[in-house]
């Protein structure tokens, strides 16, 4: 186990310094440079430019700043941002929560519904019922998420009036947070109803988000369900005359989970792309919006810093995965 | 050590607004902001956006513009001198201003002089130790209007007296001054982060001397005010600010419906109409204070040839433009500055569409089968909503002259860099939002000699023209400004660097129960003497 675990560590380091190279030269691949957009339309002197560009250090050879670069990251620097003048690690962290619950959340009901829906149309294999489901999936993965989130603030939050529009907690709870989850703060703040507004505020967000990720996990566990339940040894366990009950939920659906668990293992990082139109709609103060204003000031630092932190927890979560997936399948370990 | 404070200041922050939240009277505004501010030291930026939430609620300047309008109007300046010879502005400073006091900073003085030369010693010097207190501190707005170059000195004359000496005359220094980045802040301030090694901090827990004070920014979510009781200029019929940042105009539309907040800046233009439907919902509307144009690269044949220019001019349809672009939320342009300005030409007539005068002008002037360039920003603009569409239909106007238009666009950062070069190819779609309501702002900026290769995307360079904005420049008396302007629009219309387009009309939404807002023509959102009715 600890071979198998030190050997898809190994492969993170290459990784790692395949994602620093592409964050580093994606953005400075991109035209135009953080200074024009600063000047608009006004524009600025080509003195002032090059002072400025001293300044900030790319006045550099392109090797050398990349070097600064990946010293920074050995020594927790992940640079300053323009526009705010922080460290991009303090704005990464504070944001950071915000997305993660909110993926969370997603993912949770993702598979709490998406694993179920699989399961019943998978047995229920040519009904009424299973093309309904898959149905409903194909739509779900189809949905632009703007028009879809529109959609529900427009239906729940306008003219039905059952959740709030947007934001994470009503603008009446004003309260530290000291570990960023807005529902964990809500909590420890003690006030009344703080709890109740920011699961209210999380409803709509999660559901969108959730949307696309649902789909592909009730697809998938149907397909893995369906290749499971033509097995021979289901057969045998339906010929013992198991309940179904135990024949679907004990022999089938654990190695039909094998290729869902890495299926949702990859949503992490649809949940992150999606979280970028999810936290505009929703106003949801997360890394994903941040990210898309850095690149349009051309924020180097942040998007090359917050790049990295993304692929690092897609790579973590990764990593979990394939140890989960080492324990649900011991010969994939000893491979 | 900085994650402590912050805790602490937020807790403290917090009690204030539980307190002022859960008060029997207490009345909190809700502003629906489009976007984050980047920081909250004004001088530091360039963006509207940033300055709503600083400088305008915390801050106050020497001079300000009076509400809704933009003449300067005493600030934290009582009264002023200017010399005869239009180099030394001497200030005369209120007495018994107060700053904020909040969780993290108690003042022990009133504001005087010290605060004023701080405030712009540390933009103007290189040597000052707040010049680059945080990385990337570039001052850009105060280099941008030529400050350092301009401002010989600052002179502390005693406690409650300042001289501005200044290298040549400008008549707009007033104007200038009452610009976001001339924001005072608090010298006593400073001292104290610099004492503590946090510098950064005064770029993010401001302290100012304005109608509002700090109290707690959740980034990317929510910014807290609360009114400053010992302000100089009365306590804010409100007891509470806060900014709910929601950057999709869609939403702060479903927000302001749904009562989550009571004014949103920016709506869509299609919501435009649903919305002056709405009862529960008043829409106010003003032109703002910008420009739309084309600029022809006069350096370039055959648009060296004014008689060329002012072909095509002829040869557009503005009110198809109008229509197309801007769907009632426009004016067709024909000078270079907004008719709301000062020193407006009214007595200008504009060139009328006329597509076969255009071709018998093309003709005298030996063009034929021209081929051109129009350049379309790749991004909206107050100014202009949409230049794609616009370019579209200026290529459908040109062809029925034989003109025939291919249009390019670039990323808008590589957009604004390629069209200052000198040999540019082809005729540019930009524009301008006034800064200071001067008149200089537009005409010098957009059209001066020295904006050529830069600013002045025509790359017009007209003697004429520029001896008066340059006599305009040194002349303190407006009625002589008023007449110098006049007639430097004229030798704009007759030379014709430009097809004037449009001054667009800015809408700002809010609940019907708020009162006394008053629309800034320069853009921004204030809110001091806002009240929301009961």
């Amino acid at each position: 186990m600890f071979r198998f675990l030190f050997g898809r560590l190994g492969l993170l380091i290459p990784t790692f310094f395949g994602v620093t190279l592409v964050a580093f030269s994606f953005i400075r691949l991109l035209p135009g440079d953080p200074l024009d957009l600063l000047a608009g339309e006004r524009g600025i002197s080509p003195e002032r430019k090059a002072q400025l560009l001293e300044q900030m250090g790319f006045d550099q050879p392109l090797w050398r700043q990349y070097i600064d670069y990946i010293a920074g990251i050995f020594q927790g620097d992940l640079g300053t941002s323009f526009a705010s003048k922080k460290p991009v690690l303090d704005e990464f962290m504070t944001l950071f929560p915000a997305t993660a619950e909110l993926a969370l959340c997603a993912i949770i009901l993702a598979v709490c519904l998406g694993i179920p829906a699989g399961i019943y149309a998978a047995v229920k294999r040519g009904s009424i019922a299973d093309q309904a489901v898959m149905g409903t999936a194909l739509i779900g993965y189809s949905m632009p998420i703007f028009w879809w989130g529109l959609l529900l603030i427009i239906l729940f939050s306008g003219i039905l009036q059952w959740t709030p529009v947007s934001g994470r907690i009503s603008l009446l709870y004003f309260f530290p947070q000291p570990t960023g989850f807005m529902l964990i703060d809500s909590l420890l703040s003690g006030e009344k109803g703080a709890f109740l507004s920011a699961v209210r505020h999380l409803i709509l967000p999660s559901i969108v988000l959730a949307t696309i990720p649902l789909a592909v996990i009730a697809r998938q566990t149907r397909s893995a369900m369906l290749e499971v339940l033509g097995e021979d040894y289901v057969r045998t366990a339906r010929a013992k005359g198991l309940p179904p009950r135990s024949v679907i939920g004990l022999h089938a659906l654990r190695n039909a989970l094998i290729p869902v668990v890495t299926t949702i293992g990859l949503q992490v990082g649809v949940l992150l792309a999606g979280a970028i139109l999810t936290e505009t709609i929703f106003s949801w103060p997360g890394i994903g919006k941040w990210l898309v204003d850095s690149i349009s000031r051309r924020d180097y630092f942040v998007v090359q810093g917050g790049l990295l932190m993304i692929a690092g927890i897609i790579m973590l979560v990764n990593l979990i995965v394939d140890v989960l997936y080492g324990l649900i399948n011991p010969r994939i370990r000893y491979n | 050590m900085n994650f402590q404070k912050t805790l602490k200041a937020t807790l403290l922050g917090a009690s204030l607004a539980v307190i002022a939240a859960t008060g029997a009277s207490a009345k909190t505004l809700v502003y629906c902001s489009e976007g984050s501010p980047e920081g909250f030291d004004t001088a530091l930026y360039t963006a509207g956006t940033t300055f709503d939430a600083s400088s305008k609620p915390v801050y106050n300047r020497l001079v300000e513009f009076k509400r809704g309008t933009t003449e300067v109007l005493p600030g934290l300046a009582e009264s002023w001198d200017v010399s005869e010879d239009g180099l030394e502005y001497t200030f005369n400073l209120r007495k018994g201003v107060k700053f904020h006091t909040t969780s993290f900073f108690t003042p022990t003085r009133d504001f005087n002089a010290d605060d004023v030369v701080f405030s712009f010693e540390r933009q103007l010097k290189k040597d000052n130790p707040w010049h680059e207190y945080t990385p990337g501190a570039a001052w850009e707005y105060f280099n941008g209007m030529s400050m350092p170059d301009l401002i010989k000195e600052i002179v502390k004359v005693d406690d409650y007296t300042v001289k501005f000496v200044l290298n040549r005359p400008e008549a707009p220094m007033i104007a200038n001054l009452a610009m976001d980045f001339a924001s005072i802040l608090s010298a006593e301030y400073a001292d104290q982060l610099e004492a503590a090694g946090t510098k950064e901090q005064l770029n993010q827990e401001p302290v100012g001397t304005g109608p509002f004070a700090f109290v707690g920014y959740q980034k990317d979510a929510v910014i807290r005010y609360e009114a400053f009781a010992d302000y100089w200029n009365g306590k804010q019929p409100v007891d509470n600010l806060v900014f709910a940042i929601t950057p999709d105009a869609a939403v702060r539309l479903q927000k302001l419906k749904a009562g989550e907040c009571h004014v949103m800046p920016y709506p869509a233009p299609a919501d435009v109409a649903d919305i002056r439907d709405d009862s529960n919902l008043t829409l106010m509307e003003q032109q703002g204070l910008n420009v739309g144009y084309l600029a022809y690269n006069t350096k370039v044949a055959p648009f060296d040839k004014a008689e060329v220019r002012k072909a095509l001019n002829h040869a557009i349809n503005k009110q198809a433009i109008l229509d197309a672009v801007f769907q009632g939320s426009g004016q067709a342009a024909k000078n270079p500055i907004p008719p709301t300005m000062w020193s407006y030409n009214d007595a200008i007539e504009d060139d009328d569409y006329n597509p076969d005068l255009a071709k018998e002008m093309l003709e005298a002037a030996g063009v034929s089968d021209l081929s051109m360039k129009i350049w379309a920003m790749p991004v909206q603009r107050p100014y202009n909503p949409n230049a794609r569409r616009m370019a579209e239909v200026i290529q459908a106007d040109f062809a029925k002259v034989g003109v025939n238009v291919e249009i390019v666009s670039y990323e808008w950062g590589e957009y604004l860099s390629r069209s200052k070069e000198v040999d540019r190819d082809g005729a540019v779609l930009l524009g301008w939002t006034g800064d200071n309501g001067d008149p200089d702002n537009f005409l010098a900026v957009l059209l001066g000699c020295d904006g050529v290769g830069g600013s002045n995307r025509a790359q017009w360079c007209d003697e004429n023209f520029e001896a008066l904005i340059q006599k305009a420049k040194t002349v303190t008396d407006k009625a002589e400004r008023t007449k110098l302007y006049e007639e430097a629009q004229v030798v704009f219309k007759e030379q014709a660097p430009w097809a004037t387009i449009a001054h667009s009309v800015v809408f700002m939404p809010m609940s019907s129960k708020v009162t006394g807002y008053v629309m800034d023509p320069l853009g921004g959102h204030w809110f001091d003497g806002v009240d929301i009715a009961e």
